[in-house]
């Protein structure tokens, strides 16, 4: 199953390394990986998307919350949750495709958020399902390059992830 | 206010937490804090000759003293020599800081000279690292680089030191930091008491109980709360290699070690029983076998002061995350007055266990003949009998280890130093080395084999510098005997590599060094050149015993099979 986990990690040179190295050291997989500072500017949140069963999701936590630069984590997929990514994507505009590619960000509630006469640039955002949706409604129009965030989330209601 | 440069600092520090000895080669990056070293005497440097023995040296020092060691090196190829005995460390969670000098801030990225990135290397092999970024800070990080080591699962921690941060021109205040704090790091103190009654029921209603115990119990300095609980209860014990002596051997309720080559009824009662009490042990490959046939009537206690450590290869039904000491004490005190539920299937249990016993008594090995070669086991058993089995014995890796574990029988924690998570040949001799300094009046012996001595035998130069008088017993089969056992088994005796061609005459590269070295090739010399070997405690000396290089270390476990399924000699198997 897809989990995501937010971490608060003490914003250390070397931190970030350890918990990308704990994933590859430990056999464990990383589907997006997304990382800031937060309001304190001592603490960075990271936000992970991974797989695996329940033993292998125990076992990340586990390790996770063993480095030290770990100070408090959050597995949202165990509750109710919002999950957001940000997309931006150039994709070709000539002719007739110009309007269909218009047409197809409305649908989407994206953005064009640059112009040249060949190509858009569309910024978009949800959960990773409709960014995915997207980039398959665009692909016979021509995608040229794709920049995602990776996703970020939080949980819904009074639940917060603080010290 | 004491204003200091770095490098005072570091001495200074060193002294405050009552650092005795540390290990270490210079170069380069680590002068300052060399020269800071010269300027005191209280902390005692020790000079090795590589820095992967300054790391088992300090290592061994760690095991048998419960402190951390500490190693000082250089940067580049100072720290890279020092990895393979970081990671040793951090397989068997041994406290260790290593304080590693590092080219100039203004240098770093630049692959100046003797750059490495060490902090980068050893991220996988380390509880945590450091990177100094100003003389200012280096109280306070050496401080978390010994709290961190010693506490909660112990491990090496690496301090990286650019060498401006050490210069002598550069002077900061200095106070000691009695104490430190990191928000993210709480290690547990007591286990949960519900968890703990839970298994304690379990305990008492059991019936063909078994404790199976690690090197936690020894790290986590809980042996004599272990043995009142084993004892109270009246159960079997088998513990780990690296959980060896946190429960007397010679004690009745003792089945020695498990595992790939622990003994027959260790791992015939793990494989029988219906709950296994588990604590300060990890379940690894060289216990388990095939996780799928593990144990498969068994219910499970796991005790581990290492979240991580439970359910990670076979799921736990109580699991208890706790420190070995303050959860034994607990169940100890939840134990007393109660009476087990079974005691007639209790009995019945151990009259199984006696059983297997039996089966085997006397024919775990065949003791040489008159004119055969001298064999391993009886040369350890020879060992054990001279010392009184109060020797601390390190080992190197391979059959020797087996061999030494087996059949010396060991009372006391602390006292088989060996590498059982990464098994690194090159380990016995420093190990040794560390240990005799701190324990000068005890016998220290290093069993090795001609393969292993040979990694590390340049310490012969430090025992001489500084008069370490450990014994060194070289069980010599002339070839690298493990492995040559695994290509009998499995590739038809193809002895690919696994001899020892052109090796040393050991008697003159010992006298080279001044020291004494006796050659054992018959039984009738094997005693008394012990005896001569341990008469003087100061002196080192070096046992060249020529042994069957044809013998195999029995019992081992079949590779995917269950705990159960083990050949026991050349012709038996379960
Ligand atoms: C540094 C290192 N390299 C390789 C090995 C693999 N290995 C395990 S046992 C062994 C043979 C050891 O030979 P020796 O020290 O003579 O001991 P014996 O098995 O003959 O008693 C080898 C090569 C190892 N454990 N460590
Ligand atoms: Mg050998």
């Amino acid at each position: 199953m897809r989990h995501i986990i937010s971490i608060l990690l003490e914003n250390e040179p070397g931190a970030l390394s350890r918990v990308v190295g704990l994933f590859s050291q430990r056999n464990f997989n990383i589907e997006t990986l997304n990382v800031a500072p937060t309001e304190d500017p001592s603490l960075s949140r990271l936000t992970v998307t991974t797989v695996g069963d329940d033993r292998v999701i125990e076992q990340i936590t586990k390790h996770l919350n063993k480095l030290i630069d770990v100070v408090k984590l959050v597995d949202l997929t165990e509750g109710n949750h919002i999950e957001r990514e940000l997309m931006l994507v150039k994709v070709k505009a000539l002719g007739a495709a110009r309007d269909e590619v218009k047409r197809t960000v409305d649908i989407f509630r994206a953005q064009i958020v640059d112009v040249t006469p060949s190509l858009y640039t569309v910024q978009i955002t949800g959960d990773a399902a409709k960014l995915d949706a997207f980039l398959q409604a665009m692909a016979p129009v021509g995608i040229l390059e794709v920049a995602r965030t990776g996703v970020s989330g939080i949980a819904r209601g009074d639940k917060v992830l603080s010290l | 206010m004491e204003l200091l440069s770095g490098a005072d600092m570091i001495a200074r520090f060193l002294q405050d937490e009552g650092v005795e000895y540390i290990y270490g080669y210079p170069g380069g990056a680590a002068l300052h804090i060399y020269d800071a070293l010269f300027r005191q005497d209280k902390v005692k440097h020790i000079l090795v000759r590589h820095e992967q023995a300054a790391t088992h040296a300090a290592d061994g020092y760690a095991r048998a003293s419960g402190k951390p060691g500490v190693v000082l090196v250089t940067s580049g190829p100072g720290a890279t020599n020092a990895v393979t005995g970081i990671a040793t460390a951090y397989m068997d969670s041994i406290p260790m800081v290593v304080l590693c000098g590092q080219v100039m801030s203004h240098l770093i990225g630049e692959d100046a000279f003797q750059e490495t990135d060490i902090v980068g290397v050893t991220r996988p092999i380390v509880k945590h690292s450091f990177s100094i970024r100003h003389p200012s800070e280096i109280p306070e990080v050496l401080k978390k680089a010994f709290y961190l080591a010693s506490t909660g699962r112990p491990g090496p921690v690496v301090v990286d030191i650019p060498k401006d941060m050490t210069a002598p021109t550069e002077r900061y205040e200095y106070i000691y930091p009695k104490k430190v704090k990191l928000r993210s790091y709480n290690p547990v103190t007591r286990g949960h008491t519900g968890q703990i009654k839970k298994a304690v029921e379990l305990m008492l209603k059991a019936k063909r109980p078994v404790f199976y115990t690690g090197g936690g119990v020894v790290t986590g300095k809980a042996s004599e709360g272990l043995t009142d609980l084993v004892k109270k209860l009246g159960f079997p014990i088998t513990t780990t290699l690296m959980g060896i002596g946190a429960y007397p051997q010679s004690d009745q309720q003792s089945l020695g070690w498990l595992g790939m080559h622990g003994s027959f009824e260790s791992n015939m009662a793990m494989h029988h029983a219906d709950l296994i009490i588990a604590i300060g042990a990890r379940f690894d490959d060289r216990v388990t076998n095939n996780t799928s046939k593990f144990c498969p009537t068994a219910k499970i206690i796991h005790v581990d002061v290492d979240p991580s450590s439970i359910s990670k290869t076979v799921r736990a039904d109580v699991p208890i995350v706790g420190p070995a000491d303050s959860v034994i004490s607990e169940m100890i005190s939840l134990v007393q007055g109660q009476p087990i539920t079974h005691p007639e299937a209790l009995k019945e249990w151990w009259e199984k266990i006696d059983g297997w016993r039996a089966e085997r008594h006397g024919k775990l090995y065949e003791p040489s003949k008159p004119g055969e070669a001298l064999k391993s086991q009886e040369v350890v058993e020879a060992l054990c009998r001279i010392t009184r089995g109060e020797a601390y014995v390190t080992t190197d890796v391979g059959q020797h280890q087996m061999f030494a574990a087996q059949y010396y029988k060991f009372d006391k924690p602390n006292r088989l130093i060996t590498s059982g998570g990464l098994g690194t040949m090159g380990f016995g001799f420093p190990a040794a080395m560390g240990i005799k300094q701190n324990f000068p009046d005890d016998d220290v012996v290093c069993v090795t084999g001609e393969g292993s001595f040979q990694m590390m035998m340049q310490e012969l130069s430090t025992c001489k510098q500084y008069g370490v008088g450990v014994k060194i017993l070289n069980l010599n089969n002339a070839s690298l005997g493990m492995v040559r056992q695994w290509q009998d088994l499995n590739y038809k005796s193809r002895h690919a590599h696994s001899y020892m061609e052109s090796l040393p005459d050991f008697h003159l590269l010992i006298e080279a060094y001044g020291f004494t070295a006796i050659t054992v090739t018959t039984k009738e010399e094997l005693e008394p050149a012990l005896e001569r070997a341990f008469a003087d405690k100061h002196e080192l000396v070096f046992l060249d015993v020529k042994v069957d290089p044809f013998e195999h270390v029995y019992p081992m476990q079949v590779p995917l099979g269950s705990m159960r399924d083990m050949l026991l000699s050349k012709t038996e198997r379960t």
